[in-house]
């Protein structure tokens, strides 16, 4: 008969100290961010889905073709091209493809490239309603952005 | 089991709990055969989410199976990184620095921590209590931050490299960890008073779900459903790794078996991860994150090679085969939570629904791991 | 008031009504705005200021979907179920009185009536469950049923109990007995009362299918029980009649236990709206703590509710009542009054 009433006592107990706790939280200020409203700055490794980097005084791509990221990448989604321009000694990137569907976000490719040519965008807000829409040309919004 | 269940003659059903279903948090599919609300019969139906990792890592490069390990339990993706680097640097004989390890035993732990906190809060709302999930993804978080911010990925990590780190951490790191350990440990109580006392939830995980160390043994669980069952199994401690040995920590252990055995475990872990942190935060000495001579392609000697490491969910063992080529020629993985789950017929049996959804819930399910 | 008899009546109808179905909006947002702050975050805020405005955009979204009669479901059956629910708890509202003279049916059984229609709402329940043609509805409809069964019992006794304080059914007397200020009201009319306050008040979540004792449409085993068959305004009405109910339970334990339209304070007047508005202010503030519960609190099972009604709830309502019964009777005899 005493656990009984002990038993009750102490459940009754501990229910009010929930309901306290939940309380405390309630007054507490909300932890939330309201994202489209506020948005947060990505750490500095954040690895988003990579872009070329350009030559810091001709915006040019400092890529030079040598196909190491393409073979480093595991679910293949780097597609180059380059060509050697008449009289020049050096390959000139002529597009980078990247299959943004199936990249794994792994960071391979990035760490393969001897030449810091590609780096991680720190863009997080992808979001689009059709597939082909991940199919980044890398090449065009370098130069998009180099302007 | 109950004598109700076991009336005969009497009419059954079939009830297909998933594929699509709240409290199989993902896509397993639990076919059950019924008795009003008690289990029959209870078989798990695997493979709606089997991505063939083990045949992808034949495809492979070394190097390039690295992702595909945080793919496997994406809510403790570095223990199964560690796990692949470990047995990849074995077969090489690779030597790691030790900051390198300890900054991996850091990591790790972390990771734990917020995979315990993600199945305290699935847990608690499989058991209808929304709120402990909020608050405990609230401090998940910050783990995910701190990771973050050396990692670059909040989930599928890919942080360790064949002999190292693929960066070093900086001091924001250490000391948000050491303020996030801090916080943790201000909030835990609230948790204990919110729910591992509230008498509803001990009424329902008492001595419910009960697993024999018998019947864990049998269907080789291991991790915290092996030590709610009374079983002192860690691979941290019972074939230590890393640099494990160094650092002092308990194993939490708990005879009952029940349903409340395994979530105490889980919570008594979350206390020893943060010692573990705070003590590698404190031994963690200066040097490279890298090993020197690490071959730019990786060719480990023809072999035969198995590593295991103590993830959250318990045992992960990889066996690699080598036969000297650049590209794996076996990968073979032994996750945690399949074996967990498979003793999840005959211990659902003769229990009611909501208790059978509660013991399955204790087992810590994270589906892509069991369908790999 | 003018009006005549049928007037009164249809006006305090519609009036209820859209009582009702005000209520059912603003205590959905009500209770998403407290889940928020609860769990730390904001609840609804992007339709109108404070999200003001989402109820009316949930509505119209609930209204514009199409209501889906799947295949093999009993179609009556499944048509009237979620009327069953609502209907007996608007009927309810006509014995509950507001104000001093707002009442819609002053009668002097109110308190059996809001009882009889109360054991209506759980074959809604019970229909609907069995009607859908889905496993999951049916298990929820057996237990909803078994649950009210268990519950209907401690909290009959503690009504009964109240109905011996107080001599009367009638509601609006009930009231009027507890003027006079907070330390009339029948929560302190004996030490005992408290308890059966709380015991009451657990029998109404418990009716009502609130957490935690919301085993009915326990999401995390039974999908959404057995509603989880219905679409559109089918479900909007089981909504509109969950609220309904809150609403009545609350009420009642206004009534019975904390002065009903009385003002607290002697100094402070209950007359008209005021009357109103302390009715109001008590019954919300038992919904808040309903949602509180809810959001606190994990679910029990079946077997946990059955033994919290058999082994806790009846013995001590029980015990309540005799002694109170023999506070009534041996009170008088002792302190020497008639
Ligand atoms: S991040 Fe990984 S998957 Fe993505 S493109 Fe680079 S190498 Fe390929
Ligand atoms: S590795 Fe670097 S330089 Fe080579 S192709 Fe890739 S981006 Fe260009």
């Amino acid at each position: 008969m005493s656990g009984y009433f002990k038993e009750l006592f102490g459940g009754t107990k501990s229910l009010f100290v929930g309901l306290g706790i939940t309380f405390k939280y309630m007054i507490k200020p909300v932890v939330t961010v309201q994202y489209p409203h506020e948005t947060l700055v990505m750490p500095p490794r954040f690895r988003g889905h990579i872009e070329l980097v350009g030559d810091e005084e001709t915006g040019a791509p400092k890529c030079v073709v040598c196909g190491m990221c393409q073979k480093a990448c595991p679910t293949n989604c780097i597609t180059l091209t380059g060509e050697k321009p008449e009289g020049g000694k050096k390959k000139v990137l002529t597009g980078y493809i990247l299959n943004f569907t199936t990249c794994s976000l792994c960071g391979l490719c990035v760490e393969s490239c001897k030449f810091d040519a590609i780096t991680f965008s720190r863009d997080y807000n992808l979001a689009g309603p059709r597939k082909d829409a991940y199919i980044f040309d890398l090449k065009k919004r370098l130069e998009e952005k180099s302007g | 089991m109950n004598d109700l269940a076991r009336s005969p003659n009497q009419e059954t059903f079939v009830l297909n709990l998933g594929p699509q279903h709240p409290a199989t948090h993902g896509v397993l599919r639990v076919k059950l055969t019924m008795d009003g609300e008690y289990i029959v019969d209870a078989e798990p139906v695997l493979g709606y989410v089997h991505r063939m990792h083990e045949k992808m890592g034949e495809n492979r490069t070394w190097v390039q199976f690295m992702p595909n390990t945080a793919r496997l339990d994406y809510l403790g993706a570095l223990s199964y990184n560690h796990g692949y680097v470990k047995v990849v640097e074995q077969a090489m004989g690779l030597e790691v620095p030790e900051r390198a390890e300890y900054l991996r035993v850091i990591t790790v732990e972390l990771n734990r921590i917020a995979s315990h906190l993600l199945w305290f809060g699935a847990f608690v709302l499989d058991l209808g209590g929304f709120t402990p999930l909020l608050y405990a993804f609230d401090d998940r978080e910050h783990i995910l931050d701190l990771l973050e911010s050396v990692t670059g990925s909040r989930l599928t990590f890919c942080y360790y490299r064949f002999g190292g780190l693929c960066n070093d951490v900086d001091d924001d790191f250490l000391t948000g960890t050491r303020a996030f350990i801090k916080r943790l440990r201000k909030r835990l109580p609230d948790y204990h008073n919110l729910v591992t006392k509230n008498i509803i939830l001990i009424n329902r995980l008492k001595d419910v779900g009960v697993l024999s160390a018998e019947m864990c043994r049998k269907y080789g669980a291991t991790g915290p459903v092996l030590r709610g069952s009374g079983v002192d199994y860690d691979v941290r401690k019972n074939e230590p790794y890393s640099v494990y040995p160094e650092l002092d920590f308990e194993v939490p252990v708990y005879s009952e078996g029940d349903s409340m055995a395994r979530y105490m475990v889980r919570m008594d872990e979350i206390d020893q991860c943060l010692r573990i942190v705070e003590q590698a935060l404190d031994k963690l000495p200066e040097g490279p994150v890298m090993a020197e001579k690490v071959p730019k392609i990786l060719k480990p000697a023809a072999g035969d090679y198995y590593g295991a490491v103590e993830a959250a969910r318990g045992t992960f063992g990889i066996r690699i085969v080598s036969d000297g080529t650049n590209i794996p020629y076996r990968m073979k993985l032994r996750s945690p939570t399949f074996s967990n789950l498979s003793l999840y017929g005959e211990a659902s049996r003769g229990l009611l629904l909501p208790d059978a959804l509660a013991l399955m819930g204790s087992l810590d399910l994270v589906i892509p791991e069991i369908d790999r | 008031m003018t009006l005549t008899e049928p007037w009164r009546v249809l006006a305090f109808l519609v009036g209820i009504i859209a009582f009702v179905a005000l209520n059912a909006a603003y205590l959905v947002w009500l209770e998403r705005k407290v889940a928020g702050h609860i769990q730390g975050r904001i609840g609804p805020k992007e339709v109108g200021p404070f999200g003001l405005l989402q109820p009316l955009a949930d509505g119209i979204k609930l209204m514009s979907k199409q209501l889906l009669v799947p295949k093999g479901v009993d179609p009556l059956l499944f048509k009237v179920a979620p009327l069953l629910v609502l209907v007996p708890a608007v009927m309810s509202f006509v014995t509950i009185p507001f104000g001093e003279n707002l009442v819609a049916r002053n009668i002097d059984i109110g308190l059996l009536m809001i009882f009889a229609f109360a054991s209506v709402n759980v074959m809604g329940l019970l229909l609907g469950g069995w009607g859908s043609n889905n496993k999951y509805a049916v298990i929820s409809a057996a237990r909803a049923v078994s649950q009210n069964v268990a519950y209907e019992i401690p909290m009959l006794i503690t009504v009964v109990t109240m109905i011996m304080l107080t001599s009367t059914m009638n509601l609006n007397e009930m009231v009027i007995q507890q003027g006079g200020g907070i330390l009339n009201w029948h929560f302190f009319a004996n030490p005992l009362m408290p308890f059966a306050f709380l015991i009451f008040f657990v029998c109404a979540l418990a009716e009502t299918n609130r957490a935690p004792f919301d085993l009915g449409e326990a999401e995390s085993e039974l999908i959404a029980g057995f509603h989880t068959e219905y679409s559109g305004m089918g479900f909007g009405v089981f909504f509109m009649g969950e609220y309904a109910n809150i609403i009545i339970g609350c009420s009642l334990a206004v009534i019975l236990f904390l002065g009903g339209w009385q003002s607290p304070f002697e100094f402070l007047s209950d007359q008209g709206l005021w009357g109103v508005f302390w009715f109001l202010a008590k019954v919300y503030f038992l919904i808040f703590c309903v949602m509180w519960i809810r959001w606190t609190y994990p679910r029990t099972t079946l077997w946990g509710l059955l033994n919290l009604s058999w082994k806790i709830l009846i013995p001590i309502s029980l015990l309540i009542l005799l002694l109170t019964g023999a506070m009534i009777k041996v009170w008088p005899l002792i302190t020497g009054a008639s």
